[in-house]
């Protein structure tokens, strides 16, 4: 029996611990700010070097390098430059960020302004996605609390480095969470993401600025590096996958919830029965999806062969699978967000991805027509194999369909609204079929007006 | 018309509304980015936004009325009619519904009295379907107005809904 996978919390080491409250008090009673008063006398070129070292690779869902994407900061134009801290959280089956907002507020402005000073920022802005009304006055409070003590504001620890962090709530749109379309919605406006290029936030973001855009679990990261290190940071987890991730489960597992381990420490079979506790009495597993509801999903009885990125052959079960962003892609879905849905064989995949479409149907932003009428018509086919008159020709549309939308669109929501669809239906094609035969044969034309046929 | 004017000039905001309002335009180098920020408190305050909401907003911030309409008719926090005095949103997405949400709501539409995007005959409540609300793990996961409520299974659906109903207000 393989040994259950030990967690390693760097970024949750105190969250839910006794007596462990969210206030500053409590915080610096931790250590807490002994990061940010040593970053702040040293050298913010220095600084973003030991944040390319460590190889801290961004938690949002693309895992981009953070320390590239400082890099690409437009340095020479003499604006102003700004950091958002995405705090969007929408991505179906993630919920980490909310749990470091609620329970280690300080954590996370600690991260920033440690992140602010690195790269010279005028003003920081947390955009909070608008269904955390709570989350967003806990960070205010503490805020507050933090200007008293000198780490938020002006000169900040007695030195003549000052800068503000405010906290911008969004208002229930899943496109905030898409870094150009955020910095839209922050500019006032309807959140239509920016055709890159040129708007590049790095270059042009927010107010035409420099900006740099990271998610909260990234930023709380940059605390922890300049702690140990860049070159300490980088012998956590993998070379190329470094540091801790947080895992968000969900669905049907004994016990979901959230967990952090050393990238790629453990596989996804271990995450499911060692840690999570395994499926419900009496079902087995039929499917996951490893990063977020945009991540393909994967199924349980199929192998995954291939080569890795280090040219190495591989040859895994789903259980396999270590869970880090390059096996994750190699395997043909992606770490993503961090957010594991894990479903039994009570499942009905054609229900899954009908909900899954009704999803991003509802939240595509509508610029791009493949996006816009592409998302719709994937809800309206599966929501007619599910209740209304499909035609067994519907497989087939509904994957020509999402086909047609990746590639072509002004953002990456295109392939997010497209990778449900792809994968279920490759991966479950006979389920798919066997449920238009099905609903074809209950809706015969006798019980259902002759028109119905007709779109 | 005369409607619309009549209501303009009865549109007005507490001063506390108002001092928050004057503060939270400070925070941006651009007036236009506090339109969310603006759009927030007046509907906590008014429960929903009016047109000469909008207007007011916009006259506010040296807008048109259309950049804010636009934003209302977006972001679907917003409401043009004002809702239930408690306002219910229950997560519909894939992880809670993996556990069971559609019956929570179902369960709170029977005991509360109301529709799916309706309101309840009294005017005390009105349910809505919300996309994932970042509780994915302790689901079915719902709002009632900015509380979060986890794990909530058809049971303790209805025992929420008996609870809301002895808040009552007369
Ligand atoms: C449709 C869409 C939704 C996204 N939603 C989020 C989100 O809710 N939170 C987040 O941090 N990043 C989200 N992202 C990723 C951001 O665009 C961006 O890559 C991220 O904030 C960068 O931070 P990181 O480098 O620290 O990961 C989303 C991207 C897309 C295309
Ligand atoms: S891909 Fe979709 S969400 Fe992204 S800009 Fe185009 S329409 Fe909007
Ligand atoms: S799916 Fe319901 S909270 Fe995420």
């Amino acid at each position: 029996m393989a040994t259950t996978p030990q967690e390693k919390r760097i970024i949750l080491k105190n969250i839910d611990q006794d007596g462990y409250t969210r206030d500053i008090d409590c915080y610096l009673a931790n250590g807490g700010y002994e990061v940010l008063k040593q970053t702040v006398t040293k050298n913010p070129a220095d600084l973003c070097k030991e944040i390319e070292t460590s190889g801290l690779r961004g938690r949002g869902g693309a895992g981009f390098p953070c320390g590239m994407k400082w890099k690409f900061l437009d340095r020479k134009s003499g604006k102003p430059i700004y950091l958002i801290c995405n705090a969007d959280e929408s991505e179906p089956g993630t919920f980490k960020d909310r749990q470091i907002i609620h329970k280690d507020p300080h954590q996370l402005i600690e991260g920033m302004m440690c992140s602010t000073f690195a790269i010279q920022a005028a003003c920081a802005y947390i955009y909070i996605r608008g269904e955390f009304p709570e989350g967003a006055k806990i960070l205010e409070e503490a805020i507050e609390e933090a200007r008293k003590k000198n780490f938020v504001g002006k000169n900040i620890c007695g030195t003549k480095y000052s800068c503000e962090i405010y906290v911008h709530r969004g208002a229930g749109a899943y496109i905030c969470g898409e870094e150009t379309g955020l910095i839209e919605s922050l500019e006032g406006k309807r959140a239509y993401p920016r055709i890159k290029p040129p708007f590049f936030p790095a270059v042009l973001g927010l107010y035409q600025c420099p900006t740099a855009v990271n998610n909260v679990e990234t930023l709380c990261n940059v605390k922890h590096v300049f702690d140990m290190g860049g070159e300490e940071y980088a012998k956590i987890g993998k070379p190329g996958n470094t540091g801790t991730r947080i895992l968000c489960v969900s669905g049907h597992v004994k016990k979901p919830g959230y967990y952090e381990f050393e990238v790629g420490s453990l596989t996804l079979g271990q995450l499911i029965y060692d840690v999570c506790g395994g499926l419900p009495d009496g079902r087995k597993l039929k499917a996951v999806i490893p990063g977020g509801s945009s991540a393909k999903v994967l199924r349980a009885d199929e192998r995954y062969t291939g080569k890795t990125k280090g040219g190495e052959e591989f040859d895994w079960s789903l259980e396999d699978i270590p869970l880090d962003f390059d096996s994750l892609m190699a395997a043909g879905s992606m770490a993503g967000s961090g957010g594991v849905i894990v479903m039994d064989d009570t499942t009905d995949m054609v229900e899954a991805l009908g909900n899954i479409n009704a999803f991003y149907a509802h939240e595509s932003c509508g610029q791009c027509t493949p996006c816009r009428e592409g998302s719709l018509w994937m809800k309206k086919i599966t929501t007619r194999m599910l209740e209304g008159q499909p035609r067994l020709e519907d497989v087939d549309l509904l994957k020509s369909v999402a086909d047609q939308i990746a590639g072509r669109t002004i953002c990456a929501f295109g392939e997010a609204c497209a990778w449900p669809t792809q994968s279920f239906v490759l991966k479950f094609r006979d389920e798919f079929i066997a449920k238009a035969e099905k609903q074809i044969n209950e809706n015969a034309p006798s019980s259902q007006p002759a028109i119905a046929g007709k779109e | 018309m005369s409607d619309t004017q009549t209501e303009t000039e009865e549109f007005s905001l507490s001063s506390e509304t108002l001092a928050k309002i004057d503060e939270v335009i400070t925070h941006y180098p651009e007036k236009r980015s506090a339109t969310l920020p603006l759009l927030h408190l007046v509907q906590e305050e008014k429960g929903y936004i009016s047109r000469p909401a909008m207007e007011w907003i916009a006259d506010k911030l040296g807008l048109t009325p259309i950049n804010v309409y636009e934003l209302v008719t977006f972001y679907p926090m917003f409401r043009e009619k004002p809702v239930g005095r408690r306002h219910v949103r229950v997560c519909r997405t894939l992880s809670c519904a993996l556990v069971g949400s559609h019956k929570t709501c179902k369960v709170l539409q029977d005991k509360l009295g109301c529709e799916l995007d309706g309101v309840s005959e009294d005017g005390e409540f009105s349910i809505e379907y919300a996309e994932c609300l970042a509780g994915c793990g302790t689901g079915p996961v719902l709002m009632v107005d900015d509380d979060f409520y986890e794990n909530i299974d058809e049971a303790k659906a209805a025992e929420l809904a008996e609870r809301l109903k002895t808040e009552k207000k007369d």
